[in-house]
């Protein structure tokens, strides 16, 4: 078979398969579909396949939640446990609670679905993280791509908090803090508070409405939207076409990679199993949530340790170094600060990177289709934004979980507090800047490379004495990647007079942008890349650096 | 007793501590116990006091006073009870090495039997709670899962879920349970030691004592079972996330580095 | 390093780039930094040598074979193995079994098959990589002219602009549309009034250990300790109980009374047993990391620190205000009683509270 061409297909009489497709082509239109994405080309990197692992562990999560929700009962109706388990015998619980229980020791593998479903929700969330700080750090989202960026972005919001109502199903001693925290962060909400609290619980705290409300969210309302946009998401890349590195043949106008039929079908189709067999093999290896450690909730109970999964956990840094202001307004009403500042902080923290593609085009002034990558050093600003966003996230991080890091390091939770509190605002910038003297310094290394050759670690002694060290020259592969590279302009202000000799005076918003686009693209904030006539002056021998 | 003292390297000296050592048990025992018995043990509960009392004097007495009063370094320990003395001298936390924000379990330096001498003379300076008997902390027979709810409502808030300890304020902590034998565990919910509050018979009876001692041994002890595999410490969330991201995420980006990486070309002729 | 690179006439030779080497590609004469192109394909072993392709396929094959085997082990396991039994296995401790075999069959068979692919497709399936041009996105001016003219027309035709009743009524319609579906959320939940001011303590009620669920007298509390109460009547077939139990939740100890700072925490105490409410007021944990030398109590979800020796005063963390004292006496038999219900909401603050 493989040995044929398409000449001889013609002479042959059609096979089975191909009276299949004929019968779909004629329903489907798959033959013309089919022309024009058999054969796409597809860039290979390993930073590109970030985003298949989020795919991959979205559907593991699919397919072992459709399992689950087969035995689990998303009830809050009391009862008294009598299953197998022996520490909770006779303990009251509600019936989410004593299901799962049921799950982790009376189905099998059970208990091997539920560690597969909640161990790929946290490689899921963090894998999609890790992609899009991917995007972010090689200018991968600028135009056309800022729409797909935005997709993303929901994603990755919608991932969040689809596993915050996960994990609080069981509805156990662990994930019920995390709601009745939810419940205080309601409520300190302005003037509506009360209200959200008591439509969104069906009553006061913790009622029986809250888990099978939730369950509905978990399984229904949120995977069918997330499932829309990771279509859109999908679409959009094969429409576009993936973005490439810069490189020899390598332009803005073309992909240069290879085809999905039969190379990214078996990279792409071997990859999902990849994901899958780590991912099991995790949940064989280590114990995720359980819960029947935890015990059913009770809103008099609590344990140390209380924390949301790793990725609500900067929200929990969030509350947990701020100050607790709270004040009485005129008017008799309370302004809960304390818990109201966090919740903005957060919201703001999150929704930062979904407008970032927009700002940086206006402030650019960048209305071109970009399908050649950044290397970030190329970047340096944008580069020190998303180090400065990561500094802030991991400090928070870190902060959220402030009582291990004190016990585990013998230091007071209250120096680690304020620590943190101190860092909150210091940290980004210093980031920011180190950062971006980083990346200033690799452009200078690449210009002294290219104009210089590689240092090889030869020393040469001269006759007159002098030891040197041999540089090797640069291939022409290698000089095109360092310097093709495009190195833009800031933003001129548009003063001066029109046509017609009226002076126009530039607006508020023109200033602004003048002023941020010199910090982008201002001289200050590149190395001039080394051009073709400094190369030859220095090649030919004359020149003198 | 200067004669005794010399003597402390002869071969039937440990016999001899081992008498005492039983001596000061059943002497302890007896102070609680009915009457008549009392009568009969309580000579040797007075040696034992007597001896407790010199150990005092060399080990605690700079920092406690020479009569169990207190000082600035170290607070009285008048009705403090042999059960305190039993649970801080054998987790090693006393003699205290060194000041700061707790004092931590360490190396024990006494015997039990000087342990509980020390014990005797302790609670013949006051009345306080005595050592428990091993059937008010054998497991064995208890109600696990009342252990549990108890657990869950009087120690997990600040020993974490399953024992594995805790951060408080200003550097102090709640240690873990890993490893404290039931005894230790049953004694500190009765006495109280350091910042930790007490769980007097009153409030919390010794059943229910039991039960919660039943319960960490379950969870916490040798035969504790992890159903799902590694226990990750135990402490929940944070140290899933690390581990996720290392070893799942980690693996994952290892995994796509192959997939995506070039296949090593033949050598050129 | 770039003062040892000037060129020198011994050295130039080396020491310069004055050189390349080029894969063929045209240089133009102009640009030293011109794209030089693709570079021109190389072979693997196995496009060259049929014996490394042979192995290729074999281990791309026995990939396949293990993960077929993996699948049977994984029934096996299913079949075989009690969903109880609990296995030592190193490093992890006392594990299931069924758990760890059925993970591990099922890791490996779907991590063979993904292998066996990506090894086949790496190896063996050619690895030339092709040159897909791009098309612009935006639409050439004609198509655009056409959409736009189109539009028109369509619009035009419906009249839509010039018959302005009709629009404006149309929006009105769909815009009151939604209030419908708005409305329908309204019995989500009943309306706060004053539930959150209400717990069910009152005068009266005696103070229930939650240990023995018996009710507690004054002389069981004792300096150090701290215990846990619940209000007389709160049983758990009540329908309410977790809600009432998340207001009502009590934490109790005795402190000496001369410790005590705060007049009115003295007042509200007996002997100097104090009771506080065991409901953060920062948004709801039930702290109790109570710290018996220092009398402070630490809330563990987000570290909000409270005196109770100086009436529950916030000290450290992002709680707003003390936490509600219950005012507490001892009835005729000598039990714990309340003497009122808390005089402020428990738990997180509002907007409404004041």
């Amino acid at each position: 078979m493989s040995t044929t061409t398409a000449a001889d297909d013609k002479r042959q009489p059609a096979g089975k398969g191909e009276k299949l497709a004929d019968w779909a082509d004629g329903r489907l239109g798959i033959y013309t579909i089919a022309k024009a994405n058999l054969r796409k080309i597809f860039p290979d990197h390993w930073s590109f396949m970030l985003g298949e692992v989020a795919l991959y562990s979205f559907i593991i999560i699919i397919l072992t939640g459709v399992y689950l929700t087969l035995f689990f009962k998303p009830s809050m109706q009391e009862v008294v446990y009598d299953g197998s388990y022996v520490p909770l015998q006779g303990i009251p619980m509600s019936e989410a609670f004593a299901s799962t229980v049921e799950i982790s020791f009376d189905v099998r593998g059970g208990l091997l679905m539920r560690q597969v479903h909640h161990w790929a929700a946290i490689v899921f969330v963090a894998s999609m993280l890790v992609h899009m700080f991917r995007v972010f750090f090689t200018g991968a989202f600028r135009k056309p791509r800022e729409i797909n960026w935005v997709f993303g972005f929901l994603l990755l919001v919608m991932g969040m908090f689809d596993g915050f109502l996960g994990y609080s199903l069981p509805d156990d001693l662990l994930s019920g803090t995390g709601v009745r925290f939810m419940e205080g962060a309601v409520l300190s909400v302005p003037l509506v508070g009360t209200y959200l609290q008591m439509f969104l619980f069906g009553g006061e705290f913790p009622g029986t409405d809250v888990i099978p409300r939730f369950y509905t969210i978990h399984v229904l309302l949120l995977p069918g939207i997330m499932l829309g946009l990771l279509v859109a998401h999908l679409f959009l890349v094969f429409y576009h076409k993936h973005t490439q590195f810069p490189g020899p043949g390598r332009t803005n106008n073309n992909v240069v990679g290879m085809p999905l039929m039969p190379v990214y079908m078996a990279k792409a189709g071997g990859f999902f199993f990849l994901v899958f067999g780590v991912i099991a093999a995790m949940s064989a290896i280590a114990t995720i949530n359980p819960i029947w450690s935890l015990g059913p909730y009770r809103p008099d109970q609590v344990s140390t340790n209380a924390q949301p999964d790793w990725y609500m956990g900067f929200s929990e840094g969030l509350i947990r170094i701020m100050p607790g202001w709270e004040f009485v307004i005129p008017g008799g009403y309370t302004l809960n600060l304390g818990v109201f500042i966090p919740l903005m902080l957060f919201g703001l923290i999150l929704t930062a990177p979904m407008f970032y593609p927009f700002i940086e085009a206006w402030v650019t002034g960048d209305k071109r289709e970009h399908h050649l990558l950044d290397r970030p050093r190329n970047r340096p600003v944008r580069t020190g934004i998303g180090a400065a966003y990561i500094s802030l996230y991991l400090l928070l991080l870190v902060g959220g979980g402030n009582d291990l890091w004190a016990t585990h390091f013998h230091l007071s939770i209250n120096a680690i507090t304020w620590t943190i509190r101190i860092g909150f605002f210091v940290l980004p910038v210093i980031t920011f800047i180190v950062t971006k003297r980083i990346c200033m310094a690799l452009q200078r290394r690449d210009r002294d490379k290219v104009l210089h050759g590689r240092e090889t670690g030869v020393i040469k002694r001269l006759p007159h004495g002098e030891f040197i060290e041999v540089h090797a020259p640069l291939s022409q592969e290698e000089l095109f990647t360092l310097t093709s590279h495009e190195q833009p302009k800031p933003v001129e202000l548009e003063a001066g007079t029109d046509e017609n000799g009226v002076v126009r005076k530039a607006g508020m918003a023109q200033k602004l942008r003048a002023k941020l686009s010199r910090g982008f693209y201002g001289e200050d904030n590149q190395i001039p890349k080394p051009t073709a006539d400094e190369y030859k002056e220095i090649t030919s021998g004359h020149g003198h650096h | 007793m200067k004669k005794l003292s010399a003597r402390r390297r002869h071969p039937l000296a440990a016999l001899v501590v081992l008498i005492f050592a039983l001596a000061a048990t059943g002497g302890l025992y007896a102070a609680f116990a009915p009457a008549e018995k009392a009568q009969a043990d309580e000579t040797s509960q007075s040696l034992a006091i007597e001896e407790g009392k010199k150990l005092y004097t060399v080990g605690c007495s700079s920092c406690h006073g020479t009569g169990g009063q207190g000082t600035s370094d170290g607070p009285s320990l008048v009705g403090v009870g042999a059960a305190n003395v039993d649970f801080q001298v054998m987790t090693g936390r006393m003699p205290a090495q060194q000041p700061g924000a707790q004092v931590p379990r360490k190396k024990v330096v006494y015997t039990q039997a000087e342990s509980d001498q020390l014990g005797a003379y302790i609670a013949s300076l006051g009345p306080g709670p005595s050592v428990p008997e091993e059937e008010q902390y054998d497991p064995a027979g208890a109600d696990i899962a009342n252990g549990g709810e108890l657990f869950r409502t009087n120690c997990a808030q600040c020993h974490n879920f399953t024992g594995k300890g805790g951060a408080l304020t200003n550097g102090k902590y709640a240690p873990a349970l890993d490893g404290v034998s039931n005894k230790h565990i049953y004694e500190a919910m009765l006495v109280g030691p350091q910042n930790m509050p007490s769980f007097p018979d009153g409030v919390m009876p010794p059943e229910d004592k039991r039960d919660i001692v039943a319960y960490v041994d379950e969870m916490n002890g040798k035969e504790a079972t992890n159903p799902g595999g590694l226990s990750l410490g135990g402490f929940g969330p944070v140290s899933e996330g690390l581990f996720g991201w290392i070893f799942g995420l980690g693996a994952l980006i290892v995994v796509a580095i192959w997939v995506a990486a070039r296949t090593t070309k033949a050598k050129k002729s | 390093m770039s003062s040892e690179t000037g060129p020198s006439k011994d050295v130039s030779e080396e020491h310069l780039p004055s050189e390349r080497v080029s894969h063929g590609a045209v240089e133009p004469a102009g640009d030293p930094f011109a794209d030089p192109g693709l570079p021109p394909h190389e072979h693997r072993r196995q496009d060259v040598d049929e014996r490394a392709a042979k192995s290729s396929e074999r281990t791309v094959a026995l990939l396949f074979v293990v993960s077929m085997l993996a699948t049977i082990g994984f029934i096996a396991s299913f079949v075989a193995i009690p969903v109880d039994r609990i296995t030592y296995i190193w490093p992890m401790g006392n594990i299931s079994a069924l758990n760890f075999a059925l993970g591990m069959t099922l890791g490996i068979s779907l991590f063979c098959i993904g292998a066996g692919a990506v090894h086949w497709a790496r190896t063996l399936m050619s690895d030339e990589e092709h040159i897909q041009e791009r098309h612009p996105i935006e639409a050439t001016p004609e198509t655009k002219a056409q959409v736009l003219s189109d539009f028109r027309m369509g619009a035009a035709e419906s009249q839509f602009g010039r018959r302005k009743l009709i629009r404006n009524t149309m929006f009105g319609a769909l815009a009151l549309v939604p209030l419908s579906g708005v409305v329908l959320l309204r019995d989500l939940g009943p309306l706060p009034e004053d539930k959150l001011r209400h717990t069910p303590w009152e005068k009266g009620k005696l103070l229930i250990n939650q240990n023995t669920h018996e009710p507690l007298r004054a002389e069981d509390v004792t300096v150090g300790s701290l215990t846990f109460a619940v209000p007389e009547g709160l049983e758990h077939d009540d329908p309410h109980y977790m809600e009432e139990l998340a207001k009502a939740a009590l934490m109790l100890v005795r402190l000496e009374p001369e410790d005590i700072k705060d007049k009115r925490e003295l007042d509200w105490s007996h002997e100097g047993i104090v009771a506080f409410s065991k409901i953060c007021t920062h948004v709801g944990c039930p702290i109790s990391l109570y710290e018996q030398q220092t009398h402070h109590v630490l809330c563990p979800c987000h570290q909000s620190t409270f005196d109770l020796a100086d009436g529950a005063r916030v000290i450290f963390g992002p709680a707003g205000h003390p936490l509600p004292q219950l005012r507490i006496g001892v009835n005729s038999e000598g039990y714990l009683e309340a003497l009122d219900d808390f005089k402020e909401p428990v738990g997180p603050s509002f907007w409404e509270r004041g």
